[in-house]
């Protein structure tokens, strides 16, 4: 049955592209999540993603181990987003707009240096092949999981927690929801803020190493395609939950894969448009979540989209 | 007591906030040049040379300028009203890629009816995708800023699904394009000067702008409704129509740029029109504050910084990162320099309290 057949292809490579595409989306949007949390938006962490593919790529290939990639991919992407932290913390800044400039300088400066680095072959990180047991070849590369996307459904459940329930968590939830709470309290506001935008961006540094040492698996200047920026979309969607994040960016993976998926079948009309699906799929996420400007259930009240 | 100087002391601090960032963008990317063991002067001499040293440098600043003066407008004309649409790019592709389509069935007639049916199909498409953004915003309360990017990116692949696929020309191997407008129809430059025909319309659209918004009513509601929409919508303002109106207007620049690209550059749509002029148009238009009068100015110096990006490469071997590691420098320090308004006192209106 050549169509059962083709559909099981498609099926099995869905599975795998959405465990492979989610995980940047994963990471960018658990730190966006943490960011947002307290108040502020980094749309920066496209350049940040950017920055830590390449950073990561480039230590990897010069200390030859890919984990001291990933380390300094998320201490590059906590400077970067460190900067957009101090910046926001002037009066009168305007945190979208500024995004978008730390954004324009991370892929500037990560391009910069990435050039040297788009011929040589780092050192990648090797999966853990779940599907050893499996007979078909399809089926364990399928299963052939990166330790990252472990990695980051553990720190969606380590973050839910850390908000949750400890007292950190607490004050970045009173600095994003109220102000004036904030103050009476007189808690420290902006660098409550300033710690919440560095973390939040050095978790979307390692999304960054993710797709330079995992998937696609290279450093060239088209690795990145806007992520960072669907991210935002993501954790609306996600209602500000860690855990909903992990649904939401496997979804968001799935879209990405589709495209990819029906090439393997040689299914080739429209590939332009396939590959869009993850577009689509944020901007009927961002209309269905929309209520006419009303504030959304989970929200926190500080957060300059919510006008 | 009256304060006759008011005016002029917030012009003045109006220009010497973006000239303060722009120096201290300028020093910052200077000790970034030194660290590699670049000298800033020869940067600063060749980058001069490359922009505005010669007529020929001159023409090739003012070619790259020309579509960067209407996708600024694309981000300042929203601008005003607050919203920051950041997918002026997507307007640009598929604004030239209708203009070339809808004048293809006119080619026989000659440039009289070809280049008006393109601009006007050019300014249609840009102004219904960027209005579409514009049409969330205001009605359904998506932000604009993420709406308009995913709309780029949703916009740049539709264009290459059709430029591909049902707009190919099958002569076209190498880099898939539409049928060509012909080169008679094509839009010459100016005689003598030798500049892009698009310079004139762009600084009449900045003009045609700058009077909108400063000089009509529309555009005083417009304004009113960017500074505090609950005063406007207080004051019976359409705001929600206000920022449909600034959208689609703004669109319609973008996909102008687009058309007169085809019709001055390329002679057909093709990938060569996604060359990133929307997204230096975003930084345009934050120099400039969203002010279409000084857009002129800061489209012409940022058009000569990408003029002088070959040259950079040659004689210094910078990679062509180079020039947009110091636009992000001067992103940066112009939204940080919106700190400084209202800080020092001499610039505050004086007198009754």
């Amino acid at each position: 049955m050549p169509a059962l057949d083709s559909i099981a292809t498609i099926a099995v490579a869905m599975l795998a592209g959405s465990l492979r595409v989610s995980t940047p989306f994963l990471f960018v949007s658990l730190g966006e999540c943490l960011t947002e949390k307290s108040g502020r938006i980094n749309l920066g962490n496209e350049g940040v993603l950017v920055l830590g593919a390449m950073v990561a790529y480039a230590v990897s290939f010069e200390t030859g181990n890919p984990w001291v990639g990933v380390l300094a991919a998320a201490f590059a992407g906590m400077l970067l987003g460190g900067l957009h932290g101090v910046m926001c913390s002037l009066a009168r800044v305007n945190d979208v707009a500024m995004g978008i400039a730390i954004m324009l300088a991370g892929t500037g400066i990560a391009f910069y240096f990435g050039k040297p680095y788009v011929q040589p072959s780092a050192p990648l990180l090797p999966g853990i092949p779940f599907g050893f047991w499996l007979e078909s070849d399809r089926f364990r590369n399928a299963l052939l999981v990166s330790p990252l996307f472990l990695l980051g459904v553990a720190a969606a459940f380590g973050l839910h927690w850390f908000l949750r329930t400890t007292r950190a968590g607490l004050r970045i939830r009173i600095v994003g929801d109220s102000q004036d709470a904030a103050l009476a309290l007189g808690l420290p506001i902006d660098r409550t803020r300033l710690l919440a935008t560095a973390c939040g961006s050095a978790l979307a540094g390692i999304g960054g190493a993710f797709l330079s040492l995992c998937y696609p698996g290279s450093w060239n200047e088209g690795l990145s395609s806007g992520q960072g920026l669907m991210a935002v979309a993501l954790v609306v969607f996600a209602r500000w939950n860690p855990i909903n994040c992990v649904y939401a960016s496997l979804l968001f993976g799935a879209a990405g894969a589709l495209g990819p998926s029906l090439q393997t079948v040689g299914f080739t009309w429209g590939y332009y448009l396939f590959y869009a699906a993850p577009y689509a799929v944020t901007l009927i996420v961002l209309i269905a979540t929309s209520h006419g400007g009303r504030s959304l259930r989970g929200m926190p009240g500080q957060l300059s989209i919510g006008r | 007591m009256s304060d006759a100087t008011y005016p002029a002391r917030r012009t003045l601090e109006a220009l010497l906030a973006p000239l303060l960032a722009l120096m201290a963008a300028s020093a910052l990317f200077s000790v970034f040049l030194l660290v590699q063991g670049q000298s800033p002067l020869d940067f600063l001499d060749l980058t001069w040379r490359g922009a505005f040293g010669s007529w020929f440098s001159w023409q090739n600043t003012l070619q790259r300028a020309a579509p960067l003066l209407l996708t600024a407008l694309c981000v300042a004309l929203p601008g005003q009203l607050g919203l920051v649409v950041i997918g002026g790019e997507a307007a640009v592709v598929l604004g030239g890629l209708a203009a070339t389509v809808v004048a293809l069935p006119f080619v026989q007639m000659g440039p009289v009816i070809v280049l008006p049916v393109m601009a006007l199909a050019g300014m249609a498409m840009g102004g219904l995708w960027i209005g579409l953004t514009g049409y969330l915003r205001a009605r359904l309360g998506v932000n604009e800023t993420i709406a308009s990017l995913v709309l780029a990116y949703i916009g740049l692949a539709i264009f290459n699904h059709l430029v591909e696929g049902v707009f190919r020309d099958p002569a076209s191997l190498n880099k898939p394009s539409t049928y060509g407008i012909g080169d008679d129809n094509m839009l010459g430059s100016i005689p003598f000067l030798e500049v892009h025909p698009g310079i004139p319309v762009g600084i009449a659209a900045c003009i045609l702008c700058w009077v909108l918004i400063y000089r009509t009513s529309l555009g005083f509601a417009g304004r009113v409704a960017g500074g505090n929409t609950k005063a406007a919508q207080l004051q019976g303002l359409p705001v929600a129509r206000l920022a449909v109106g600034a959208c689609v207007l703004g669109g319609a620049c973008a996909g102008l740029a687009g058309g007169i690209e085809v019709a001055a550059e390329y002679g057909r749509a093709n990938a060569s029109l996604a060359a990133g002029y929307g997204y230096t148009g975003i930084l345009i238009a934050f120099l400039a504050r969203f002010n279409p009068l000084a857009i002129v100015p800061m489209a012409v110096l940022l058009g000569g910084l990408g003029a002088a990006g070959g040259l950079l490469q040659r004689r210094m071997g910078l990679p062509d990162a180079t020039v947009q590691v110091l636009q992000g420098m001067i992103l940066v320090a112009i939204l940080a320099s919106e700190t400084f308004y209202g800080r020092v006192r001499w610039f505050q209106p004086r007198g009754a309290a």
